[in-house]
């Protein structure tokens, strides 16, 4: 099911160097035609290779123009049906279309706090290097989550 | 774009720390070390130099970029890290490390407690037993997990998420700890260096940027390599479009294993493999269907095969008595249905469904449906391509099942991977009581500090670690903060230490840029840039490696089986097809990213290939059968098989060690059955 590209939509990124897909795609699978020498459409982006896309909606998410979409992989599936999201800061909301014309929408939510909130080490300890050969992560004693285990399970100990 | 290559600037870096991976693994890493960075810096005044690495872009890289439904590991407070080394043990036919599972067990709670402090959503369950999604389950007043909230459990261990943004959101708190001028995206670490004046010390690493025409090379007292498991060294069931729908990541090329070997450590388990049954085609999750729906598995004329075929479990005691069978020995009574002609295998969706709306109201059973697409929408968005184009309501519905092609991996269920130095409080053994590990090699489970390989300074986490699967995504970054904290530790250890190369920086950046350059060298000798024969594609390289693997080393071609003799090709093909892949060529920065993980995905296969041959058994039925040794031999190799690489010679050794248990294993069977 790759990814693709819709002509009238993408923008490039606005002539930026890299587009928020090419960012974002972990497998280097999108790339700008800067010319168009590749397509024929010069500065938008394209999935260059398709036989290698996990359908990983990675950029299909991050597109600012919502220019990108899937459709299902070819040797597989019948045509005419299609995923989408709109992903949001708290939540995704996805429309399925089915080869039938049946549609379904769903909303997740995707997030409890606001996104670039977190603030990694406030209300951590700062461990001290004494500490180093003990067990455990540094966030043991406020995290609530370490567990001890019953002594006697360890038969060898 | 082809062609247009300029010679590539040598961009060197001296550090003290580097990590290579930007998954779970690298983020749990880098989140914890930065602390006790912190820590040394307040205590000591020295300040360690860290930076990681990724080949992608940290928010969406590794094996959890699309997200996930859930999380797998969740030991809560009602059983204890014991009860969870047993049930991997049990998963793993019996080989597998307690320390470094029960370790795992004691410290993953920490950081599921830290993302849901992060913001990831958590179901919960209400004092009424009702399920709430994450975001409704804080407007209704539940607690957290960490006071006292209770979660949604979709099996013993498993816990729902809203996890869409699982990644986003544990990516934005590394980033956070590390600050940004501590990441370098986009490059591909390929290789790792050892130290001149002691091989068996890791001195740095070096790779491509995949964006411009630079080669960095590292210089690195320690090194953290989790650079995850390997995907399509096995031809996949779809072979066009559909390839890159592999069920692990596509983009998880070996890496990890390829590495470490070349840098002379210690891999254990590489004959494990996994081979998930999955919705068909899509690879969408089966867990939540089977374990929160109740849905049944059966063939094509409505029998149960776990029923009906669960007289073959007793060929393998005590395994095979267990109160969950192993997820390869479920696999091998679904296969007996397909082998004889009674597939397809479908999952009931449609009775699951059905059932479970008896009892519900109408707006409960629009919830159930939204949690049932939930499942797939979160991690497996690709199998909903596959049911909205063949028209399946899963209420309507059943959908076929299917067991996929072969995966290596060392954090999902599966163990191969790298032998690590383990916890020493918890009774792992000092001593080695097999003969015919090589000399240099440490003896016991725990010989330096925690998490680091049989390599002085290279560590590693997640998928890295062999011999303890079941970590999933909670474990792997727990796994990767406990190997932080050690990593701190032998930075302040080796402070004197300066690392020197054993190769030249000119050798080093040569090497990794040749495919590019043997593409300069002979393109025009053929009007068609794809047919040359000076050189090959990355592509045709890896359709040559999925075949030998595919046809003889137990693929999908032969369902999963193959013989001494099958091995002894593929052995004989391997070493030929690993002599062509010096002659692969790069047209572009991107192909040249592909030589770079086809090359690391065939070593990684011939490791795969040695340890089946070297275990005269067929350890995991269901996985793989080795049809000369059709059998679990539990007198001779109830036991470790572990690997060391000779990246001069090229050869591969491979040889026991001992397996012991740490905790008891009798509690997982039942009474024998004979």
């Amino acid at each position: 099911m790759p990814t693709f590209v819709r002509t009238e939509k993408c923008d490039g990124c606005k002539g930026q160097d890299k587009t928020a897909c090419m960012y974002i795609c972990p497998h280097d699978l999108m790339k700008l035609d800067k010319d168009g020498s590749d397509t024929g459409h010069a500065m938008k982006a394209y999935n260059q290779e398709p036989e290698q896309c996990w359908e990983c909606y990675s950029c299909v998410k991050i597109c600012p123009q919502g220019a990108i979409e899937c459709r299902a992989y070819a040797d597989i599936v019948p045509l005419g049906g299609s995923v989408q999201p709109l992903r949001g800061s708290d939540s995704i909301m996805w429309t399925l279309k089915f080869r039938n014309g049946v549609m379904k929408r769903f909303k997740f939510p995707i997030r409890t706090t606001a996104e670039g909130s977190i603030d990694p080490f406030g209300g951590k300890p700062m461990p001290k290097l004494s500490e180093i050969n003990d067990d455990g992560v540094f966030t043991k004693m406020v995290l609530g989550g370490y567990r001890a285990g019953n002594p006697a399970e360890l038969i060898r100990k | 774009m082809a062609g247009t290559f300029e010679a590539p600037e040598v961009v060197q870096e001296e550090l003290d720390i580097l990590l290579v991976g930007g998954g779970m693994a690298c983020c749990g890493t880098a989140y914890e070390i930065m602390r006790w960075a912190e820590a040394l810096k307040a205590e000591t005044g020295k300040e360690l130099k860290i930076k990681l690495v990724d080949k992608a872009a940290l928010d969406r890289s590794g094996a959890v970029a699309q997200g996930l439904s859930a999380i797998n590991t969740y030991i809560g407070d009602k059983q204890d890290p014991a009860d969870y080394a047993r049930m991997i043990s049990n998963d793993l036919m019996g080989i597998t490390r307690d320390d470094l599972t029960y370790d795992c067990g004691r410290n993953v709670d920490d950081s599921v407690h830290l993302f849901e402090e992060w913001g990831l959503p958590i179901w919960k369950t209400d004092a009424t037993g009702v399920r709430h999604d994450g975001a409704d389950a804080i407007k209704e007043g539940i607690p957290s997990l960490k006071d006292g909230g209770q979660p949604v459990r979709s099996g013993k261990w498993q816990i729902m998420i809203n996890g869409e943004s699982y990644k986003w959101i544990v990516a934005e708190g590394a980033k956070k700890a590390l600050g940004l001028d501590r990441i370098q995206e986009r490059v591909f670490i390929v290789h790792l260096i050892n130290d001149k004046n002691d091989p068996s010390r890791i001195a740095g690493a070096a790779g491509f940027s995949v964006r411009e025409n630079k080669i960095y090379i590292y210089k690195a007292k320690a090194v953290m390599l989790a650079a995850g498991g390997c995907v399509n060294l096995f031809r996949p069931r779809s072979v066009g479009e559909g390839q890159g729908r592999a069920w692990y990541p596509v983009w998880n090329a070996g890496s990890t294993y390829a590495m470490a070997a070349e840098a002379g450590a210690e891999l254990t388990m590489m004959e494990n493999r996994f081979v998930p049954a999955r919705f068909k085609d899509g690879y969408g999750p089966v867990g939540a269907w089977f374990l929160l729906f109740k849905a049944r598995a059966m063939n094509a004329y409505g029998e149960d095969y776990m029923t009906k075929n669960k007289e073959m479990l007793n060929d393998y005691p005590p395994y095979g008595q267990a109160n969950v069978p192993a997820a390869c020995l479920r696999n091998h009574l679904m296969l007996k249905e397909m082998k004889e002609g009674r597939g397809p295998i479908w999952m009931d969706t449609v009775s699951a469904l059905g059932k479970l709306k008896e009892t519900l109201s109408a707006k409960e059973v629009k919830h159930l449906e939204a949690e049932a697409w939930e499942d797939f929408l979160d991690m497996s968005v690709g199998q909903c391509g596959v049911w909205v184009g063949e028209n399946v309501e899963p209420e309507k519905k059943m959908s076929e099942l299917m067991p996929t092609e072969p995966y290596l991996l060392g954090s999902h269920s599966g163990c191969c991977g790298i032998w690590v130095s383990g916890p020493t409080d918890v009774g792992a053994p000092t001593t080695e009581t097999e003969a015919g590990v090589p000399a240099h090699l440490p003896k016991g489970w725990n010989w330096g500090c925690r998490s680091m390989t049989t390599v002085n300074g290279l560590f590693t986490a997640g998928d890295g670690v062999g011999a303890s699967g079941h970590k999933f995504s909670s474990g792997s970054f727990a796994e990767g903060r406990l190997a932080a904290k050690a990593m701190v530790k032998y930075a302040m250890d080796n402070a004197s230490f300066s690392p020197e190369f054993d190769e030249t920086p000119e050798q080093i950046a040569a090497a990794i840029w040749q495919p590019a350059k043997t593409f300069l060298e002979h393109k025009d000798y053929s009007t068609a840039i794809d047919v040359n024969p000076n050189y090959i594609t990355p592509k045709m390289l890896q359709f040559r490696l999925q075949k030998i693997m595919d046809e003889y080393v137990a693929g999908v071609a032969t369902y999963y089986n193959t013989n001494d003799k099958m091995l002894a090709v593929a052995e004989e093909k391997l070493e030929m097809l690993k002599e062509d892949s010096k002659k692969m060529r790069a047209k572009d920065l991107h192909e040249l990213l592909r030589a770079w993980e086809n090359y690391h995905r065939i070593l990684t296969a011939e490791a795969h290939m040695k340890h089946i041959q070297f275990r005269e058994e067929s350890r995991y039925p269901g996985f793989y059968y080795r049809m000369d040794k059709n059998f679990v031999d539990e007198k001779n190799w109830h036991c470790f098989v572990n690997s060391i690489y000779d990246k001069h010679s090229k050869k591969w050794t491979c040889f026991k060690r001992a397996h012991v248990d740490l905790v008891d294993k009798s509690k997982l069977f039942k009474q024998a059955a004979h």
